[in-house]
């Protein structure tokens, strides 16, 4: 165990002047079971990323050892080679092929350029036996269940020889059997001398499996546990994460005053048939007028999908419970609905689905309310050009003319879009989807003002976010979620960093 | 000085739009001078736009279906065969010119929610639902054909769409008055329409172009519609096919610019999702525009059948891909959420310019399509080059 099979030296990566790695020192020892720990953002998918080759040698600073040499991965396929295999959170399989074609994908048994079927199947169920799969090698890979995928892509990684397994949060999507499955299989390797590097949220996981475990934090290392010295606790652990002071970032406001709720939600389930799974489970939930309610967790906990289930339900879920806006119960089967029900939601993926990119600022201001402007379904182009231009002024939008193409702004400048738009429509409540995800200090706080003015216009605000700080700075009250159930309710005085990590992470 | 640099800075804005226009006049120029100005002659310039009618119109509708990410290949047959209902109403069963074509146009209509059922409702994509559209339709066209073969339509008042003239009232110098008058009507709204959007503009305040460049946009745009209007005057005037022409590209022009409705296609194209999530119903918008799509495959074949005074078992064949060709030179994006009417239009022109101008020419047949191919391929490479440019 003295021996380290990988050290990352002085590793520093910026993306057009935001520095996502700075001087990153990681260790681990052969065949240990390494966890890496860090808020979202912190800068653990980077690193693993330039470990893997993703980002190129030389668009990093810094020094790979692996195995005693120093190492200039240009591709993915070069860290392979070396033994060092990746697993991502979102699985990098074809779910229509079979389960031997997708372990020896890329990495074919052949002679002569034809590929031995016969001995490919022999193989997968070598791997197979290793991964403690039982299922037939000939299965189509989207009749598995998640859990029994993941086994298949370690299976695909074994098949390649790998020294170095990274998985980026195996557990995130699998139950609690699979789970624990999954972290016995990891012992297991680990005994075969395959050394492996976890990223993964849940602590209690963390806690049980890890041999050491390091703690990133704004890119950089805070410091490398050692759990045989028994220094791997959920306490310490939470600590290092979250250390930082909230910095003064976040506009105060100074009268607080709430009235009726806006919105309530009794026992409210969505099941996502596509998925075949329940993605929000029995929440109960309410929203005051003039309040800012934070909904913190990790990915994946069900948020996103809490909200698209109130907006209209544009996902199609099987909704089960009552939804009562101002008090009178409603069905709102299309996002139209919502809006007229005075709901807006501002996406978490503004260029997937909130903007429209190739369209202009005045085009996507006014895309959700076209009403306002028009007369008998025509279109008054002077009215919408000089409403949505108080938009772009009270939006803070800097943009040299209306007419300039959404998808040349910055992300910022977009976001400040997508929330024009919505404010366009005029809501009652506003449910923000990470408002500020990959947008600089300067735009956070001007979307942090904004939310604050239209608080005090008596609009209500659903908040989802993962940066805790803002969380904590912004609202009146937080509810934490995981496994789509609401884990705990918040007074904004009880909640701190550890209280919600602690709920977020159960 | 900033008279010139406005102008420059107009043109790079604008140069998808202009570069169209310009192609149009240099293809034009081309031609008259090849031909000794046989090309611009008024009757050659009357029978070019009249054979244009009826891919123009599915011109139009086919760039709405592209604008939302579909496609339609069932638009030919469709016509083909509707067109053969019509002559067989017409002469089969002696209705009337007046009520058969508004039964063939809601027909169209039903056709093309139909597509839009398949589509939207179903999920199948709109390459294969309009494939089996334009083999279920080739079928219907043969089988309603196949015992009388070709039908010869003679009512005289359904034939005149396709062949006749706008009633001139009187002759002035050989020229065709109502045709004047029409154009002289068309330059003073367009001049009307323009100072009052302009003075509108002004009085909210908004940037509008200097004075000078204004003036000169009015003149140039006048002295257009005069040139067209008095060749068209020198022959028979205006004919119903490009009166129907003008309608459909005026009513559409409209629609997708100025209405509710024209918004939400281009947002439907634009990012679907983002559409649905603003509270649009895609699935209405997406039977809308197979809709309208059905009702403009309907009109092309009226106005095929009737220029043809006959429906043929062969009627629309190949229609669909001038459409998508014409659309496709007109600057509509297969990525969706971008392209005009009058891009449309403009395409379909084009089009037709080129095979006029090659036929007064004597080119072979074989070489025009290899030549029409080449301006499809080389109008979408200067689409994506200047897109490429401004993103």
């Amino acid at each position: 165990m003295s021996e380290n099979i990988l050290e990352m030296h002085g590793i520093s990566k910026e993306f057009t002047g935001v520095k996502a790695l700075s001087n990153v020192n990681f260790k681990v020892g052969k065949g240990e079971i390494h966890c890496l720990i860090g808020e979202n953002g912190a800068g653990k998918s980077t690193l693993m990323k330039v470990l893997s080759g993703v980002y190129p040698y030389g668009t990093y600073q810094g020094d790979i050892v692996f195995e005693g040499s120093v190492q200039q991965f240009n591709k993915i396929s070069d860290s392979v080679k070396a033994g060092i295999v990746i697993i991502y959170q979102e699985l990098a399989l074809f779910p229509d092929l079979t389960v031997y074609e997708n372990i020896f994908a890329g990495n074919e048994i052949k002679q002569g350029g034809i590929v031995d079927w016969n001995r490919t199947i022999a193989e997968a169920k070598k791997m197979l036996d290793k991964v403690k799969l039982d299922v037939n090698p000939e299965t189509l890979v989207k009749d598995l269940s998640v859990g029994k995928q993941q086994l298949v892509e370690i299976a695909k990684a074994l098949s390649k020889d790998v020294k170095l397994l990274i998985l980026d949060e195996p557990t995130a999507a699998l139950n609690e059997d699979d789970s624990e499955n999954l972290l016995n299989l990891l012992g297991e390797l680990k005994e075969q001398g395959i050394t492996c590097i976890m990223i993964s949220h849940k602590l209690k996981e963390v806690i049980s499996i890890a041999d050491k475990a390091t703690v990133l934090r704004d890119g950089q290392t805070i410091c490398t546990l050692d759990g045989a010295k028994g220094e791997i606790s959920e306490h310490v652990i939470i600590k290092n994460m979250v250390g930082r002071e909230i910095e003064d970032i976040y506009p105060k406001r100074l009268n607080k005053s709430f009235g009726e709720p806006v919105l309530e939600l009794r026992s409210w389930s969505a099941y996502a048939v596509h998925l075949g799974r329940q993605v929000v489970k029995d929440v109960n939930f309410h929203v005051k007028k003039g309040e800012i309610v934070g909904i913190a967790g990790l990915m994946g906990s069900g948020r996103t999908e809490l909200a698209l289930s109130i907006f209209g339900n544009p996902k199609s879920y099987k909704l089960q419970g009552e939804l009562l806006v101002e008090g009178i119960p409603k069905t709102l089967k299309h996002p139209s609905d919502a809006i007229r029900s005075g709901i807006a939601y501002v996406t978490e993926d503004r260029k997937g689905d909130g903007l429209f990119l190739i369209q202009d600022i005045k085009n996507n201001i006014s895309a959700a309310n076209l009403k306002r402007v028009a007369v008998n379904g025509v279109i008054n182009d002077n009215e919408e050009v000089k409403e949505t231009t108080e938009y772009k002024k009270s939006m803070y939008i800097k943009a040299s003319s209306l007419e300039q193409v959404v998808g040349n702004l910055s992300g910022g400048n977009q976001q400040k879009v997508s929330l024009g738009k919505w404010l366009f429509v005029g809501p009652k409540l506003l449910i923000l989807d990470e408002p500020t995800r990959g947008i600089d200090v300067g735009a956070k706080f001007e979307i942090y003002t904004i939310m604050n003015q239209l608080i005090e216009e008596g609009m209500s605000i659903i908040m989802i976010s993962s940066e805790l700080g803002e969380v904590l700075g912004m609202s009146d009250r937080v509810y934490v979620m995981a496994e789509g159930q609401i884990k705990g309710e918040l007074s904004i005085e009880e909640a701190n960093q550890e209280s919600i990590m602690q709920l977020a992470t159960q | 000085m900033e008279f010139i640099n406005e102008a420059k800075s107009l043109f790079k804005e604008n140069i998808r739009d202009y570069g169209m226009y310009i192609a149009l006049f240099v293809i034009m120029l081309t031609f008259t001078i090849m031909t000794d100005g046989l090309f611009m002659s008024s009757r050659n310039i009357s029978n070019l736009l009249d054979s244009t009618g009826y891919i123009a119109v599915l011109a139009v509708g086919m760039t709405l279906v592209i604008v939302i990410r579909h496609i339609d290949l069932s638009v030919g047959f469709v016509a083909g065969f509707l067109g053969a209902i019509a002559a067989i109403l017409l002469t089969g069963m002696g209705i009337p010119f007046y009520i058969t074509i508004p039964i063939i146009l809601v027909l169209g209509i039903v056709v093309g929610l139909f597509n839009g059922l398949l589509v939207a409702k179903f999920g199948i994509p709109s390459f294969v639902a309009t494939l089996a559209g334009m083999l279920i339709f080739r079928g219907a066209l043969l089988q309603v054909t196949e015992k009388t073969g070709t039908i010869i339509i003679k009512d005289d008042g359904f034939n005149a769409i396709g062949n006749g003239f706008i009633p001139s009232l009187m002759q002035v110098n050989g020229l065709h008055l109502l045709t004047l008058i029409l154009g002289l009507l068309a330059i003073l709204m367009y001049i009307y329409s323009e100072i009052s959007t302009r003075k509108n503009k002004i009085k909210y305040q908004f940037e509008v172009v200097s004075k000078g460049i204004f003036i000169i946009k009015l003149v140039f745009v006048s002295a257009i519609i005069s040139y067209i209007t008095w060749i068209l005057a020198g022959y028979n005037g205006f004919s119903w096919t490009v009166v129907i022409m003008l309608l459909v590209v005026v009513i559409y022009h409209f629609l997708t610019t100025k209405t509710v409705l024209g918004r939400h296609v281009y947002a439907v194209g634009s990012n679907p999702e983002a559409a649905h999530l603003s509270g649009i119903n895609v699935n209405k918008i997406t039977y809308i525009v197979f809709g309208s799509m059905g009702m403009l495959a309907a009109l092309s074949g009226i106005l095929f059948t009737s220029r043809l005074q006959s429906a043929t078992t062969t009627a629309g064949t190949l229609f669909e891909l001038d459409a998508i060709a014409a659309a496709y030179v007109g600057g509509v994006s297969s990525a969706g959420g971008v392209g005009k009417i009058t891009g449309a239009i403009i395409g379909a022109v084009v089009m037709a310019s080129l095979s006029s101008g090659m036929n007064l020419l004597g080119v072979g047949v074989s070489l025009q399509y290899m030549i029409r191919g080449g301006v499809l391929a080389g109008a979408v490479i200067f689409d994506v080059m200047t897109r490429k440019k401004r993103g």
